[in-house]
């Protein structure tokens, strides 16, 4: 692969995907290999909106590729706080770093990122839109499970305005993948997710209820319903309470089904699950290093050896 | 049509007619143009006439103003069966359809509020024209009815 910025998954193809998951399990298992390969690098972390994982992750994939990273700091310390516009910020950034990582609460704003700079952009989150490093780890966890083909996956919670879902469903479509769909009635996936699925002959089944459809998956890939997407409390509460799972929801999967949650996670995941071999999240967000280490490696250096 | 229920409007001298309009929508196509009747132009509004091709359609003339090729972007995109006459000295001089261009750039705005293009950023908005719509190449969203009511010219 050779691609000047990740801003959405759209954009990857097959053997690109391939590629960086192969890199990425064989940074896995020879990490020593590839620390400070890019030793004198800098990378940019720029959150525009807080961030753990993601953060972190980016964070520590740099350093154990030898390079530095800078960051903003919070937005309330910054000069964005004094009204400058991401494309200023992104042109002065640029000359201090080798790559920017971008998360941001506008849609797009990756892709305008990425017009103004030219250095690599990736995009870390960008509104209701993409996610697509978080889309590579999420692939690298199901391939070493489970494998990307002949697969059934569902995709369970707000599909509206899930960025990781949207990213990952598109993604999917390079493989075998059956794709379904869960989700209550108002979040639902978006006409945009649903016209890229498909252009991609990809077919969209969707269901309101799990029952039905869990026996069925290899995957069940949870997200969180958040509050804010209701215009009052009881709603949210009953309709939120539908899409939680526990280990008793679980007695009826297959037992080698694999839960994921790109987290954080509230309550839609009961602790109880945490205890069985369905779950499968921490080591979906610990994988969030080798991933993004082959992702910068690609970027960076052009994934050559 | 019979001769008695033809549009009667004289001819103009110089400049546009723009024939063929969906029917309805030659008050959105004077919005492309930036026509609100302040200016000095002589303009002949026809909407609903009977059509052969359309069954109704709208038609403008417009003395004295030429089209852009940006203006006839956005026009096709509303009016995708439009015929453009350029008038001069009372002769038609040149007749064209109109044909959807691949990207309309600094004519739409993003109908999602949460879209960068309508942060306070140095973009215009762009769209990619599909069969059916136009698309914003920022933030993904698709946008096929109501078109018109996101020109912002």
């Amino acid at each position: 692969m050779r691609q000047d910025h990740l801003i959405t998954a759209t954009q990857l193809s097959r053997p690109d995907i391939e590629a960086m998951l192969d890199r990425a399990r064989e940074i896995d298992e020879s990490r020593e290999a590839f620390e400070q390969r890019y030793s004198g690098s800098v990378l940019a972390l720029c959150f525009f909106e807080p961030s753990t994982r993601t953060k972190m992750s980016f964070e520590t994939a740099a350093k154990r590729l030898g390079a530095e990273t800078i960051d903003m700091g919070s937005v309330e310390s910054s000069s964005v706080k004094k009204g400058e516009s991401l494309a200023d910020t992104v042109r002065v950034i640029e000359g201090y770093a080798d790559a920017l990582v971008l998360r941001h609460p506008s849609e797009g704003s990756a892709k305008m990122a990425s017009e103004f700079v030219d250095v690599p952009v990736i995009n870390a989150g960008d509104g209701a839109g993409q996610h697509p490093s978080q889309t590579l780890l999420d692939l690298h966890t199901i391939r070493e499970r489970h494998g990307l083909d002949d697969l059934t996956i569902g995709i369970m919670g707000d599909l509206k305005y899930g960025r990781t879902v949207h990213s990952l469903a598109s993604a999917l479509t390079n493989f075998d993948a059956n794709q379904h769909f869960i989700s209550p009635e108002s979040l639902r996936l978006p006409r945009s997710v649903r016209f890229d699925l498909h252009e991609a002959g990809a077919q969209v089944r969707e269901h309101t209820d799990l029952e039905a459809i869990l026996p069925e998956l290899d995957v069940l890939y949870v997200t969180r319903i958040q509050r804010e997407r209701f215009p009052d409390e009881n709603e949210y509460r009953e309709i939120a309470g539908e899409y939680r799972i526990d280990a008793d929801t679980l007695s009826a999967a297959r037992e080698d089904l694999t839960v994921m949650h790109p987290l954080p996670r509230v309550d839609e995941i009961a602790a109880d699950v945490d205890e069985t071999d369905h779950a499968r999240y921490f080591e979906q967000a610990h994988n969030g290093v080798p991933v993004r280490m082959a992702l910068l490696d690609m970027l960076l250096g052009g994934g050559s050896e | 049509m019979s001769p008695d229920r033809e549009l009667r409007v004289s001819k103009i001298r110089n400049g546009t007619v723009i024939d063929h309009i969906t029917g309805g929508q030659s008050l959105n196509v004077l919005a492309i143009l930036g026509i609100d009747g302040s200016e000095e132009f002589s303009v002949s509004i026809g909407m609903n006439v009977p059509s052969d091709r359309l069954g109704h359609k709208d038609i403008l003339k417009v003395e004295g103003r030429e089209l852009s090729q940006s203006e006839v972007d956005v026009l096709s995109l509303i009016a995708p069966e439009a015929t453009i006459n350029i008038v001069r000295d009372y002769e038609v001089v040149e007749k064209n359809r109109v044909e959807p261009p691949a990207e309309v750039v600094g004519v739409l705005s993003c109908p999602n509020r949460n879209c960068i293009s309508n942060d306070d950023e140095p973009v215009e908005t762009r769209f990619t024209v599909m069969a059916d719509g136009v698309r914003c190449d920022y933030c993904s969203e698709i946008l096929r009815d109501r078109l018109a009511e996101h020109i912002d010219v």
